[in-house]
Protein backbone atom coordinates (compact mmCIF):
# COMPACT_ATOMS: atom_id res chain seq x y z
CA UNK A 1 0.00 0.00 0.00
CA UNK A 2 2.47 2.69 0.75
CA UNK A 3 5.12 1.65 -1.57
CA UNK A 4 1.88 2.15 -4.19
CA UNK A 5 1.26 5.51 -2.90
CA UNK A 6 4.95 6.27 -3.35
CA UNK A 7 5.04 5.42 -6.40
CA UNK A 8 2.23 7.01 -7.67
CA UNK A 9 1.71 9.89 -5.55
CA UNK A 10 2.23 12.13 -8.14
CA UNK A 11 -0.69 10.53 -10.64
CA UNK A 12 -2.89 10.60 -7.69
CA UNK A 13 -2.12 13.63 -6.01
CA UNK A 14 -4.14 16.48 -8.52
CA UNK A 15 -7.34 14.21 -8.52
CA UNK A 16 -7.49 14.14 -4.93
CA UNK A 17 -6.23 18.21 -4.75
CA UNK A 18 -9.35 18.38 -7.21
CA UNK A 19 -12.00 15.81 -5.61
CA UNK A 20 -13.49 18.20 -3.15
CA UNK A 21 -13.61 21.30 -4.71
CA UNK A 22 -14.38 19.67 -8.30
CA UNK A 23 -17.32 17.44 -6.49
CA UNK A 24 -19.05 20.79 -4.71
CA UNK A 25 -18.92 22.52 -8.55
CA UNK A 26 -20.66 19.46 -10.20
CA UNK A 27 -23.19 19.35 -7.65
CA UNK A 28 -23.67 22.54 -7.82
CA UNK A 29 -23.27 23.89 -10.95
CA UNK A 30 -22.32 21.19 -13.67
CA UNK A 31 -25.02 18.74 -13.16
CA UNK A 32 -27.81 21.52 -12.36
CA UNK A 33 -27.68 22.79 -16.27
CA UNK A 34 -28.11 19.25 -17.45
CA UNK A 35 -31.19 19.05 -15.03
CA UNK A 36 -32.91 21.96 -15.80
CA UNK A 37 -32.65 21.16 -19.60
CA UNK A 38 -34.52 17.95 -18.67
CA UNK A 39 -36.98 19.93 -16.37
CA UNK A 40 -37.81 21.83 -19.49
CA UNK A 41 -39.53 19.20 -20.70
CA UNK A 42 -41.67 18.84 -18.20
CA UNK A 43 -44.76 20.75 -16.99
CA UNK A 44 -44.15 21.12 -13.20
CA UNK A 45 -45.18 23.24 -10.59
CA UNK A 46 -42.22 22.74 -8.01
CA UNK A 47 -44.05 20.47 -5.79
CA UNK A 48 -46.15 17.82 -7.74
CA UNK A 49 -45.77 15.00 -10.48
CA UNK A 50 -43.82 15.72 -13.28
CA UNK A 51 -45.44 15.31 -16.55
CA UNK A 52 -44.02 15.10 -19.62
CA UNK A 53 -44.96 17.40 -22.46
CA UNK A 54 -41.63 17.18 -24.44
CA UNK A 55 -41.33 20.55 -26.67
CA UNK A 56 -44.58 22.11 -25.84
CA UNK A 57 -43.02 24.92 -23.31
CA UNK A 58 -40.90 25.82 -26.62
CA UNK A 59 -43.94 25.95 -28.79
CA UNK A 60 -45.22 27.85 -26.24
CA UNK A 61 -42.30 30.59 -25.27
CA UNK A 62 -42.44 30.90 -29.40
CA UNK A 63 -46.02 32.35 -29.44
CA UNK A 64 -45.51 34.60 -26.33
CA UNK A 65 -45.25 38.21 -26.23
CA UNK A 66 -43.29 38.58 -22.96
CA UNK A 67 -40.31 36.87 -24.32
CA UNK A 68 -40.14 38.78 -27.15
CA UNK A 69 -40.06 41.79 -25.32
CA UNK A 70 -37.85 40.03 -22.58
CA UNK A 71 -35.35 39.45 -25.89
CA UNK A 72 -35.49 43.07 -27.29
CA UNK A 73 -34.76 44.11 -23.67
CA UNK A 74 -31.52 41.87 -23.47
CA UNK A 75 -30.35 43.06 -26.88
CA UNK A 76 -30.73 46.81 -25.54
CA UNK A 77 -28.84 45.79 -22.70
CA UNK A 78 -26.50 43.89 -24.22
CA UNK A 79 -25.57 46.97 -26.89
CA UNK A 80 -25.32 49.69 -24.75
CA UNK A 81 -23.88 48.02 -21.86
CA UNK A 82 -21.23 47.28 -24.33
CA UNK A 83 -20.51 51.57 -24.51
CA UNK A 84 -18.97 50.68 -20.51
CA UNK A 85 -16.17 50.08 -22.58
CA UNK A 86 -15.26 52.95 -24.42
CA UNK A 87 -16.49 55.06 -21.52
CA UNK A 88 -14.70 53.44 -18.73
CA UNK A 89 -11.44 53.81 -21.40
CA UNK A 90 -12.02 57.85 -21.44
CA UNK A 91 -11.92 57.95 -17.16
CA UNK A 92 -8.75 55.95 -17.17
CA UNK A 93 -7.27 58.24 -19.65
CA UNK A 94 -8.78 60.99 -17.88
CA UNK A 95 -7.49 59.86 -14.44
CA UNK A 96 -4.02 58.38 -15.84
CA UNK A 97 -2.07 61.34 -14.08
CA UNK A 98 0.35 61.85 -11.58
CA UNK A 99 -1.16 64.71 -9.54
CA UNK A 100 -1.68 65.49 -5.87
CA UNK A 101 -4.52 63.60 -4.46
CA UNK A 102 -5.20 61.33 -7.62
CA UNK A 103 -4.95 58.34 -5.96
CA UNK A 104 -7.98 59.26 -3.73
CA UNK A 105 -9.91 60.59 -7.31
CA UNK A 106 -8.95 56.79 -8.50
CA UNK A 107 -10.43 54.90 -5.91
CA UNK A 108 -13.67 57.32 -5.38
CA UNK A 109 -14.56 57.12 -8.89
CA UNK A 110 -14.07 53.58 -8.51
CA UNK A 111 -16.10 53.03 -5.63
CA UNK A 112 -19.66 52.38 -7.29
CA UNK A 113 -18.68 48.98 -8.39
CA UNK A 114 -18.16 48.38 -4.65
CA UNK A 115 -21.59 48.85 -3.67
CA UNK A 116 -24.58 46.25 -4.26
CA UNK A 117 -26.78 46.77 -6.97
CA UNK A 118 -29.80 46.85 -4.76
CA UNK A 119 -28.34 50.08 -3.24
CA UNK A 120 -27.65 51.15 -7.25
CA UNK A 121 -30.89 50.66 -8.17
CA UNK A 122 -32.45 52.15 -4.90
CA UNK A 123 -30.47 55.13 -5.84
CA UNK A 124 -31.32 55.66 -9.38
CA UNK A 125 -34.67 55.10 -8.25
CA UNK A 126 -34.83 57.69 -5.88
CA UNK A 127 -32.91 59.89 -8.72
CA UNK A 128 -35.45 58.96 -11.47
CA UNK A 129 -38.54 59.53 -8.80
CA UNK A 130 -41.22 61.69 -10.24
CA UNK A 131 -41.99 64.94 -9.04
CA UNK A 132 -38.69 65.31 -6.29
CA UNK A 133 -35.99 63.24 -8.01
CA UNK A 134 -33.03 65.15 -9.73
CA UNK A 135 -33.30 63.76 -12.53
CA UNK A 136 -36.91 64.56 -13.29
CA UNK A 137 -36.62 68.05 -11.72
CA UNK A 138 -33.75 68.66 -14.73
CA UNK A 139 -35.52 67.50 -17.47
CA UNK A 140 -38.37 69.66 -16.39
CA UNK A 141 -36.56 72.38 -16.31
CA UNK A 142 -34.93 72.15 -19.64
CA UNK A 143 -38.27 71.05 -21.72
CA UNK A 144 -40.72 72.03 -19.14
CA UNK A 145 -42.34 68.59 -19.06
CA UNK A 146 -40.73 65.80 -16.64
CA UNK A 147 -40.31 62.14 -17.64
CA UNK A 148 -40.85 59.64 -15.10
CA UNK A 149 -38.84 57.44 -16.64
CA UNK A 150 -39.20 54.17 -14.51
CA UNK A 151 -43.04 54.59 -14.99
CA UNK A 152 -42.59 54.83 -19.38
CA UNK A 153 -42.45 52.15 -21.56
CA UNK A 154 -40.25 53.65 -24.30
CA UNK A 155 -37.74 54.93 -21.60
CA UNK A 156 -37.66 52.51 -18.63
CA UNK A 157 -35.42 49.76 -20.03
CA UNK A 158 -32.81 52.55 -21.18
CA UNK A 159 -32.95 54.17 -17.62
CA UNK A 160 -32.27 51.04 -16.06
CA UNK A 161 -29.35 50.56 -18.19
CA UNK A 162 -27.94 53.81 -17.19
CA UNK A 163 -28.24 52.52 -13.26
CA UNK A 164 -26.51 49.57 -14.87
CA UNK A 165 -23.77 51.59 -16.49
CA UNK A 166 -22.73 53.25 -13.67
CA UNK A 167 -20.83 50.75 -11.47
CA UNK A 168 -19.78 48.58 -15.04
CA UNK A 169 -17.93 51.51 -16.22
CA UNK A 170 -16.15 51.89 -12.96
CA UNK A 171 -15.13 47.97 -13.15
CA UNK A 172 -13.37 48.37 -16.99
CA UNK A 173 -12.27 52.01 -15.71
CA UNK A 174 -9.98 49.95 -13.17
CA UNK A 175 -9.40 47.18 -15.66
CA UNK A 176 -7.76 50.15 -18.18
CA UNK A 177 -5.86 51.82 -15.30
CA UNK A 178 -4.24 49.01 -14.64
CA UNK A 179 -3.36 48.38 -17.87
CA UNK A 180 -2.00 51.64 -19.02
CA UNK A 181 0.07 51.75 -16.07
CA UNK A 182 2.08 49.13 -17.70
CA UNK A 183 1.90 50.29 -21.63
CA UNK A 184 5.63 50.03 -22.47
CA UNK A 185 7.39 53.70 -22.30
CA UNK A 186 9.83 53.37 -24.71
CA UNK A 187 7.42 52.70 -27.13
CA UNK A 188 5.27 55.30 -26.65
CA UNK A 189 8.31 57.64 -26.46
CA UNK A 190 9.43 56.46 -29.73
CA UNK A 191 6.04 57.11 -31.24
CA UNK A 192 6.28 60.23 -30.38
CA UNK A 193 9.12 61.13 -31.88
CA UNK A 194 7.98 59.82 -35.01
CA UNK A 195 4.67 62.64 -34.46
CA UNK A 196 1.79 60.39 -33.16
CA UNK A 197 -0.07 62.26 -30.58
CA UNK A 198 -3.84 62.16 -29.75
CA UNK A 199 -6.41 59.65 -31.22
CA UNK A 200 -3.27 57.97 -33.49
CA UNK A 201 -1.34 57.50 -30.88
CA UNK A 202 -4.44 56.13 -29.07
CA UNK A 203 -5.41 53.52 -31.74
CA UNK A 204 -2.24 52.77 -32.71
CA UNK A 205 0.36 52.34 -29.93
CA UNK A 206 -1.72 52.26 -26.82
CA UNK A 207 -4.95 50.25 -27.76
CA UNK A 208 -2.77 47.27 -28.95
CA UNK A 209 -0.94 47.13 -25.59
CA UNK A 210 -4.66 47.25 -23.87
CA UNK A 211 -6.03 44.36 -25.90
CA UNK A 212 -5.64 41.63 -22.64
CA UNK A 213 -7.45 44.54 -20.30
CA UNK A 214 -9.64 45.43 -23.54
CA UNK A 215 -10.58 41.28 -23.81
CA UNK A 216 -11.52 41.29 -19.89
CA UNK A 217 -13.36 44.40 -20.36
CA UNK A 218 -15.61 42.91 -23.10
CA UNK A 219 -16.43 39.70 -21.43
CA UNK A 220 -16.99 40.86 -17.94
CA UNK A 221 -19.42 43.60 -19.75
CA UNK A 222 -21.33 40.75 -21.47
CA UNK A 223 -21.68 38.29 -19.39
CA UNK A 224 -23.08 41.47 -16.75
CA UNK A 225 -25.72 42.66 -19.78
CA UNK A 226 -26.99 38.77 -19.82
CA UNK A 227 -27.27 38.23 -16.62
CA UNK A 228 -28.74 41.54 -15.79
CA UNK A 229 -31.68 40.54 -12.98
CA UNK A 230 -30.66 42.94 -9.62
CA UNK A 231 -31.24 46.40 -11.43
CA UNK A 232 -34.96 45.17 -12.97
CA UNK A 233 -36.26 43.45 -9.79
CA UNK A 234 -35.61 46.29 -7.44
CA UNK A 235 -36.31 48.95 -10.24
CA UNK A 236 -39.99 48.13 -11.59
CA UNK A 237 -40.26 44.50 -11.19
CA UNK A 238 -39.88 44.05 -15.02
CA UNK A 239 -42.76 46.31 -14.98
CA UNK A 240 -44.77 48.74 -16.01
CA UNK A 241 -46.85 46.31 -17.87
CA UNK A 242 -43.87 44.08 -18.25
CA UNK A 243 -41.81 46.35 -20.46
CA UNK A 244 -38.72 46.13 -18.79
CA UNK A 245 -38.19 42.36 -18.70
CA UNK A 246 -35.64 40.59 -19.57
CA UNK A 247 -34.99 36.72 -19.85
CA UNK A 248 -33.69 36.06 -16.21
CA UNK A 249 -36.24 38.05 -14.86
CA UNK A 250 -38.53 36.37 -16.59
CA UNK A 251 -37.52 33.16 -15.66
CA UNK A 252 -37.76 34.32 -12.41
CA UNK A 253 -41.22 35.96 -12.50
CA UNK A 254 -42.50 32.35 -14.27
CA UNK A 255 -41.02 29.95 -12.15
CA UNK A 256 -40.81 31.70 -8.67
CA UNK A 257 -43.23 34.70 -7.94
CA UNK A 258 -46.29 35.24 -7.19
CA UNK A 259 -47.35 34.97 -10.65
CA UNK A 260 -47.15 31.18 -10.59
CA UNK A 261 -44.62 27.60 -10.43
CA UNK A 262 -44.06 27.37 -13.52
CA UNK A 263 -40.89 25.42 -13.37
CA UNK A 264 -40.66 23.60 -16.95
CA UNK A 265 -41.49 26.83 -18.27
CA UNK A 266 -39.25 28.59 -16.84
CA UNK A 267 -36.58 26.63 -17.30
CA UNK A 268 -36.97 26.70 -20.46
CA UNK A 269 -36.62 30.15 -20.98
CA UNK A 270 -32.93 29.90 -18.60
CA UNK A 271 -32.27 27.18 -21.56
CA UNK A 272 -32.71 29.98 -24.24
CA UNK A 273 -30.75 32.71 -22.33
CA UNK A 274 -27.97 29.69 -21.90
CA UNK A 275 -27.83 29.11 -24.89
CA UNK A 276 -27.21 32.84 -26.19
CA UNK A 277 -24.56 32.68 -23.35
CA UNK A 278 -22.69 30.00 -24.56
CA UNK A 279 -22.31 31.43 -27.97
CA UNK A 280 -20.29 34.25 -26.17
CA UNK A 281 -18.65 32.08 -23.24
CA UNK A 282 -17.55 29.59 -26.01
CA UNK A 283 -15.66 32.55 -28.18
CA UNK A 284 -13.96 33.53 -24.68
CA UNK A 285 -12.91 30.07 -23.76
CA UNK A 286 -11.74 29.42 -27.66
CA UNK A 287 -9.32 32.49 -27.15
CA UNK A 288 -8.55 31.28 -24.11
CA UNK A 289 -7.79 28.03 -24.70
CA UNK A 290 -5.27 29.12 -27.98
CA UNK A 291 -3.80 31.03 -25.52
CA UNK A 292 -3.13 28.67 -23.10
CA UNK A 293 -1.62 26.29 -25.67
CA UNK A 294 0.77 28.57 -27.29
CA UNK A 295 2.86 29.22 -24.43
CA UNK B 1 3.46 57.29 -20.02
CA UNK B 2 -0.08 57.78 -21.93
CA UNK B 3 -1.22 60.34 -21.70
CA UNK B 4 1.41 62.58 -21.76
CA UNK B 5 1.71 63.98 -18.34
CA UNK B 6 -0.06 67.08 -17.45
CA UNK B 7 2.76 68.67 -15.82
CA UNK B 8 4.30 69.09 -19.59
CA UNK B 9 1.14 70.94 -20.42
CA UNK B 10 0.95 74.56 -20.69
CA UNK B 11 -0.35 76.43 -17.44
CA UNK B 12 -3.81 76.64 -18.59
CA UNK B 13 -4.19 73.06 -19.18
CA UNK B 14 -2.78 72.35 -15.73
CA UNK B 15 -5.37 74.48 -14.34
CA UNK B 16 -8.10 73.53 -16.48
CA UNK B 17 -7.25 69.74 -15.16
CA UNK B 18 -7.06 70.78 -11.44
CA UNK B 19 -10.67 72.38 -11.85
CA UNK B 20 -12.11 69.29 -14.01
CA UNK B 21 -10.78 66.85 -11.96
CA UNK B 22 -13.04 67.83 -8.71
CA UNK B 23 -16.06 68.80 -10.91
CA UNK B 24 -15.62 65.28 -12.82
CA UNK B 25 -16.24 63.02 -9.35
CA UNK B 26 -18.89 65.43 -8.03
CA UNK B 27 -21.15 65.24 -11.28
CA UNK B 28 -20.11 61.16 -11.36
CA UNK B 29 -21.31 60.80 -7.62
CA UNK B 30 -24.50 62.57 -7.55
CA UNK B 31 -26.78 59.80 -6.82
CA UNK B 32 -24.78 58.86 -4.09
CA UNK B 33 -24.55 62.31 -2.36
CA UNK B 34 -27.93 62.43 -3.43
CA UNK B 35 -28.82 59.42 -1.35
CA UNK B 36 -26.26 60.19 1.71
CA UNK B 37 -27.80 63.69 2.04
CA UNK B 38 -31.24 62.35 1.84
CA UNK B 39 -30.26 60.05 4.67
CA UNK B 40 -29.33 62.58 7.21
CA UNK B 41 -32.74 65.01 6.49
CA UNK B 42 -35.40 64.94 8.42
CA UNK B 43 -38.76 63.46 7.71
CA UNK B 44 -40.49 66.87 8.03
CA UNK B 45 -38.22 68.44 5.58
CA UNK B 46 -39.50 65.92 2.84
CA UNK B 47 -43.44 66.34 3.63
CA UNK B 48 -42.12 70.00 2.78
CA UNK B 49 -40.62 69.79 -0.33
CA UNK B 50 -37.36 70.14 1.03
CA UNK B 51 -35.34 67.77 -1.11
CA UNK B 52 -32.34 69.47 -2.66
CA UNK B 53 -31.98 73.01 -0.21
CA UNK B 54 -29.77 71.88 3.17
CA UNK B 55 -31.56 69.64 5.51
CA UNK B 56 -32.76 71.96 8.43
CA UNK B 57 -30.81 70.07 10.81
CA UNK B 58 -28.30 66.51 10.43
CA UNK B 59 -31.04 63.79 11.36
CA UNK B 60 -28.91 61.14 12.26
CA UNK B 61 -31.61 59.81 13.96
CA UNK B 62 -32.99 58.32 10.60
CA UNK B 63 -30.71 56.01 11.28
CA UNK B 64 -31.56 55.06 14.66
CA UNK B 65 -34.90 54.75 13.31
CA UNK B 66 -33.85 52.05 10.99
CA UNK B 67 -32.02 49.71 13.55
CA UNK B 68 -35.07 50.39 15.90
CA UNK B 69 -37.76 49.62 13.41
CA UNK B 70 -36.34 47.42 11.19
CA UNK B 71 -34.90 44.23 11.06
CA UNK B 72 -31.91 45.68 9.78
CA UNK B 73 -29.46 44.33 12.21
CA UNK B 74 -30.36 40.92 11.64
CA UNK B 75 -29.91 40.98 7.89
CA UNK B 76 -26.95 42.16 8.32
CA UNK B 77 -26.05 39.67 10.82
CA UNK B 78 -27.19 36.85 8.34
CA UNK B 79 -25.23 38.67 5.63
CA UNK B 80 -22.31 38.07 7.91
CA UNK B 81 -23.11 34.16 8.11
CA UNK B 82 -23.47 33.73 4.63
CA UNK B 83 -20.12 35.68 3.69
CA UNK B 84 -17.50 34.55 5.87
CA UNK B 85 -18.22 30.55 5.94
CA UNK B 86 -18.00 31.37 1.88
CA UNK B 87 -14.91 33.47 1.78
CA UNK B 88 -13.17 30.62 3.78
CA UNK B 89 -14.80 27.69 2.33
CA UNK B 90 -13.96 29.21 -1.06
CA UNK B 91 -10.54 29.81 -0.25
CA UNK B 92 -9.44 26.34 1.08
CA UNK B 93 -11.42 24.46 -1.54
CA UNK B 94 -9.46 26.88 -4.54
CA UNK B 95 -6.32 26.49 -3.29
CA UNK B 96 -6.15 22.89 -3.66
CA UNK B 97 -7.61 22.97 -6.87
CA UNK B 98 -5.58 25.87 -8.20
CA UNK B 99 -2.33 24.27 -6.88
CA UNK B 100 -3.71 20.96 -8.59
CA UNK B 101 -4.42 22.81 -11.73
CA UNK B 102 -0.98 24.73 -12.19
CA UNK B 103 1.60 22.13 -10.85
CA UNK B 104 0.59 18.41 -12.40
CA UNK B 105 0.41 17.92 -16.05
CA UNK B 106 -2.18 15.21 -17.03
CA UNK B 107 -4.16 14.70 -19.97
CA UNK B 108 -7.58 16.59 -19.00
CA UNK B 109 -5.58 19.21 -16.90
CA UNK B 110 -7.25 22.35 -19.47
CA UNK B 111 -10.21 20.19 -19.78
CA UNK B 112 -11.07 20.78 -16.69
CA UNK B 113 -9.78 23.84 -15.96
CA UNK B 114 -12.02 25.42 -18.54
CA UNK B 115 -15.02 23.49 -16.97
CA UNK B 116 -14.25 25.66 -13.88
CA UNK B 117 -13.93 28.84 -15.66
CA UNK B 118 -17.16 28.06 -18.16
CA UNK B 119 -19.12 27.15 -15.37
CA UNK B 120 -18.47 30.86 -13.83
CA UNK B 121 -19.97 32.32 -16.94
CA UNK B 122 -23.38 30.68 -16.89
CA UNK B 123 -26.45 32.66 -16.10
CA UNK B 124 -27.84 32.03 -12.83
CA UNK B 125 -31.54 30.89 -14.22
CA UNK B 126 -30.41 27.85 -15.50
CA UNK B 127 -29.17 26.72 -12.06
CA UNK B 128 -31.53 28.28 -10.61
CA UNK B 129 -34.66 25.34 -10.40
CA UNK B 130 -32.18 22.54 -9.53
CA UNK B 131 -30.64 24.32 -6.87
CA UNK B 132 -33.81 25.55 -5.06
CA UNK B 133 -34.88 21.72 -5.40
CA UNK B 134 -31.46 20.35 -3.42
CA UNK B 135 -31.46 22.61 -1.12
CA UNK B 136 -34.70 22.02 -0.66
CA UNK B 137 -33.71 17.97 -0.55
CA UNK B 138 -31.07 19.26 1.75
CA UNK B 139 -33.48 20.62 4.52
CA UNK B 140 -30.97 23.66 4.25
CA UNK B 141 -33.60 25.48 2.32
CA UNK B 142 -34.18 29.23 4.08
CA UNK B 143 -31.32 28.67 5.81
CA UNK B 144 -27.72 30.88 6.08
CA UNK B 145 -25.89 27.94 5.57
CA UNK B 146 -27.82 26.79 2.68
CA UNK B 147 -27.20 30.06 1.04
CA UNK B 148 -23.31 29.89 1.81
CA UNK B 149 -22.82 26.13 0.58
CA UNK B 150 -24.40 27.37 -2.79
CA UNK B 151 -21.56 30.55 -3.05
CA UNK B 152 -19.32 28.16 -2.01
CA UNK B 153 -19.20 25.43 -4.67
CA UNK B 154 -20.14 28.73 -7.46
CA UNK B 155 -17.60 30.93 -6.12
CA UNK B 156 -14.87 28.36 -6.58
CA UNK B 157 -15.16 28.02 -10.41
CA UNK B 158 -13.74 31.87 -10.09
CA UNK B 159 -11.14 31.50 -7.68
CA UNK B 160 -9.76 27.93 -9.20
CA UNK B 161 -9.69 30.26 -11.99
CA UNK B 162 -7.39 33.07 -10.03
CA UNK B 163 -5.57 30.82 -8.01
CA UNK B 164 -4.32 28.16 -11.25
CA UNK B 165 -2.59 31.35 -12.69
CA UNK B 166 -1.37 32.39 -9.85
CA UNK B 167 0.37 29.66 -8.97
CA UNK B 168 1.26 29.11 -12.42
CA UNK B 169 3.28 32.22 -12.47
CA UNK B 170 5.68 30.79 -9.40
CA UNK B 171 8.82 29.62 -10.29
CA UNK B 172 8.48 25.75 -11.38
CA UNK B 173 11.97 24.68 -9.97
CA UNK B 174 10.98 25.31 -6.27
CA UNK B 175 8.96 22.17 -6.70
CA UNK B 176 11.16 20.38 -8.91
CA UNK B 177 14.06 20.78 -5.85
CA UNK B 178 12.07 19.73 -3.43
CA UNK B 179 10.66 17.31 -5.30
CA UNK B 180 14.59 15.54 -5.88
CA UNK B 181 14.69 16.13 -2.14
CA UNK B 182 11.84 13.53 -1.42
CA UNK B 183 9.34 16.01 -0.03
CA UNK B 184 6.07 14.66 -0.49
CA UNK B 185 3.77 16.56 -2.87
CA UNK B 186 1.12 17.50 0.65
CA UNK B 187 4.30 18.54 2.23
CA UNK B 188 4.79 20.88 -1.52
CA UNK B 189 1.58 22.23 -1.08
CA UNK B 190 1.51 22.78 2.69
CA UNK B 191 5.25 24.09 3.40
CA UNK B 192 6.11 25.16 0.21
CA UNK B 193 3.22 26.72 -2.21
CA UNK B 194 0.34 27.71 0.62
CA UNK B 195 2.97 30.47 2.13
CA UNK B 196 3.53 31.78 -0.95
CA UNK B 197 -0.21 32.21 -2.30
CA UNK B 198 -0.53 35.06 0.92
CA UNK B 199 -1.21 37.96 -1.65
CA UNK B 200 -3.67 35.92 -3.63
CA UNK B 201 -5.42 34.81 -0.91
CA UNK B 202 -5.85 38.24 0.70
CA UNK B 203 -7.18 39.42 -2.73
CA UNK B 204 -9.65 36.58 -3.34
CA UNK B 205 -11.12 37.16 0.31
CA UNK B 206 -11.79 40.88 -0.18
CA UNK B 207 -13.22 40.08 -3.46
CA UNK B 208 -15.54 37.32 -2.50
CA UNK B 209 -16.46 39.34 0.16
CA UNK B 210 -17.62 42.16 -1.75
CA UNK B 211 -19.18 39.64 -4.56
CA UNK B 212 -20.93 37.46 -2.06
CA UNK B 213 -22.24 40.80 0.46
CA UNK B 214 -24.13 42.26 -2.74
CA UNK B 215 -25.85 39.22 -4.30
CA UNK B 216 -29.30 39.31 -4.41
CA UNK B 217 -30.59 36.59 -6.82
CA UNK B 218 -29.55 33.75 -4.64
CA UNK B 219 -30.47 35.40 -1.49
CA UNK B 220 -34.13 35.68 -2.85
CA UNK B 221 -33.94 32.13 -4.06
CA UNK B 222 -32.82 30.42 -1.43
CA UNK B 223 -34.22 32.18 1.89
CA UNK B 224 -37.52 34.08 2.38
CA UNK B 225 -37.61 35.16 6.27
CA UNK B 226 -36.53 38.00 8.30
CA UNK B 227 -34.65 35.09 9.87
CA UNK B 228 -32.36 34.39 7.43
CA UNK B 229 -32.53 37.05 4.54
CA UNK B 230 -29.09 38.77 4.00
CA UNK B 231 -29.20 42.70 3.74
CA UNK B 232 -29.90 42.57 -0.17
CA UNK B 233 -32.81 40.90 0.14
CA UNK B 234 -34.16 42.57 3.40
CA UNK B 235 -33.34 45.70 2.02
CA UNK B 236 -35.97 45.09 -0.99
CA UNK B 237 -38.21 43.64 1.52
CA UNK B 238 -37.84 47.00 3.37
CA UNK B 239 -38.07 49.35 0.41
CA UNK B 240 -41.66 47.74 -0.09
CA UNK B 241 -43.07 48.60 3.65
CA UNK B 242 -41.06 51.91 3.07
CA UNK B 243 -43.19 53.45 0.59
CA UNK B 244 -41.80 56.93 -0.52
CA UNK B 245 -40.14 57.70 3.24
CA UNK B 246 -36.69 57.97 1.18
CA UNK B 247 -34.86 58.86 4.35
CA UNK B 248 -35.63 55.59 5.93
CA UNK B 249 -34.41 53.87 2.61
CA UNK B 250 -31.75 56.04 2.28
CA UNK B 251 -30.26 54.97 5.27
CA UNK B 252 -31.09 51.63 5.31
CA UNK B 253 -29.12 51.71 2.13
CA UNK B 254 -26.23 53.46 2.91
CA UNK B 255 -26.05 50.85 5.97
CA UNK B 256 -26.03 47.81 3.73
CA UNK B 257 -23.80 49.33 1.38
CA UNK B 258 -21.26 50.16 3.94
CA UNK B 259 -19.24 47.00 5.16
CA UNK B 260 -17.64 46.36 1.43
CA UNK B 261 -17.41 49.83 1.33
CA UNK B 262 -15.27 49.90 4.70
CA UNK B 263 -13.73 46.64 3.22
CA UNK B 264 -12.64 48.18 -0.07
CA UNK B 265 -10.76 51.26 1.45
CA UNK B 266 -9.23 48.81 3.99
CA UNK B 267 -7.41 46.72 1.58
CA UNK B 268 -7.42 48.48 -1.71
CA UNK B 269 -4.45 47.33 -2.88
CA UNK B 270 -5.69 43.78 -2.70
CA UNK B 271 -8.61 44.49 -3.61
CA UNK B 272 -7.73 45.65 -7.21
CA UNK B 273 -4.62 43.53 -7.37
CA UNK B 274 -7.61 40.97 -7.38
CA UNK B 275 -9.85 42.63 -10.22
CA UNK B 276 -7.25 43.58 -12.58
CA UNK B 277 -5.30 40.05 -12.23
CA UNK B 278 -5.08 39.14 -16.15
CA UNK B 279 -5.81 42.89 -16.90
CA UNK B 280 -1.89 42.80 -17.61
CA UNK B 281 0.40 40.44 -19.14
Amino acid sequence: MQAYWKRSQRKLAPWLFLAPGLAMFALYVIIPIFQSMAISFYDWDGLGEKIWIGTANYVELIDDDAFYTSLKNNVIWLVLYLLAVPAGLMIAIFLNQTVWGIRAYKSLFFFPFVISQVVVGLMFSWFYAPNFGLFYKLIETVTGDGVAILADERFVTYGIIVAGLWPQIAYVMILYLTGLNNVAPDQVEAARLDGAKGWRMLWYVILPQLRPATFIAVVVTVIGALRSFDLVSIMTNGGPYGSSRVLSFYMYEQALSEYGYRMGYGAAIAVVLFAIMMVFISGFIWKMWRDETER
Amino acid sequence: MFPRPIQQAPRASRIAYQVALPVALLLWLLPLLGVAMTSVRPASDLAQGNYFGMPSYLAFENYADVFRNSPIAHYILNSFKVTIPTVIGCLVLSCMTGFALAIYKFRSNLLVFFLFVAGNFVPFQILMVPVRDLTLSLGLYNSTLGLALFHIAFQTGFCTLFMRNFIKALPFELIEAARVEGVSEVRIFWFIVLPLMRPAIAALSVLIFTFIWNDYFWATVLTTSAETQPVTAGLNSLNGQWVAAWHLVSAGSIIAALPPVVMFFAMQKHFIAGLTLGAVK
